[in-house]
């Protein structure tokens, strides 16, 4: 199997996700909730990092 | 000496050893969500199984490295560490010898560290299944 960092990051991105949108809350909605904001948050990280890359390598 | 306001000084009552409380961060180790599942919290239980068993396969499937028990290098150490949380995902690659290839492509390194955080995630998720054994968590 070979996939592309992007994609690599995104997988990781909504396992880790969904255990911690589970573990970290108590509630349905919470914890729902909680999961898409770590999901952003990994996926926002991804492109900040990408694009503070592409800056140092200017 | 004096006391903070709102705040005594009594100690937290110890939790009852029940079996429930041994046996659902036990199971939840070995079989990654099974702690949830035994307590009757399906959807949670099945969520966190899909989750941790996906990424150590996909860990797998990309080639990535298993930590073996050793006593050299401090990242081999924590990879070890790491790796042992997945339980018996982890007994079951250590019997069928699977990870002994050096990391020699990316992919293979993604794939190592999939492994890894796989085992730390069901670290986290058997802490879980202990907080809703003893009632610490709905």
């Amino acid at each position: 199997m070979n996939l592309s960092h992007f994609s690599a990051a995104v997988l990781f991105s909504i396992f880790a996700s969904v255990v911690f949108g589970i573990t970290q809350r108590n509630t349905v909605y919470e914890q729902v909730r909680y999961g898409l904001y770590c999901f952003a948050m990994f996926v926002g990280g991804v492109f900040v990092a990408g694009w503070v890359m592409w800056l140092l390598r200017r | 000496m004096a006391t903070t306001p709102g705040k005594t000084n009594a100690a937290v009552p110890a939790q009852p050893v029940t079996a429930i409380t041994v046996l659902a961060p036990a199971l939840g180790w070995l079989i990654p969500g099974a702690g949830h599942l035994i307590q009757r919290r399906w959807v949670r239980g099945s969520l966190l199984m899909a989750s941790i068993v996906l990424m150590f396969t996909f860990g797998m499937l990309m080639q990535g490295h298993v930590y073996r028990p050793n006593g050299g290098d401090i990242l081999d150490i924590l990879g070890f560490i790491g790796d042992l949380g997945a339980g018996g995902l982890y007994v079951v690659a250590l019997a069928k010898d699977w990870g002994r290839e050096a990391i020699s492509h990316a992919t293979a390194d993604y794939g190592t560290k999939y492994i890894i955080v796989a085992g730390l995630l069901n670290f986290i998720s058997v802490a879980d299944a202990y907080h809703i054994a003893i009632g610490k968590k709905p």
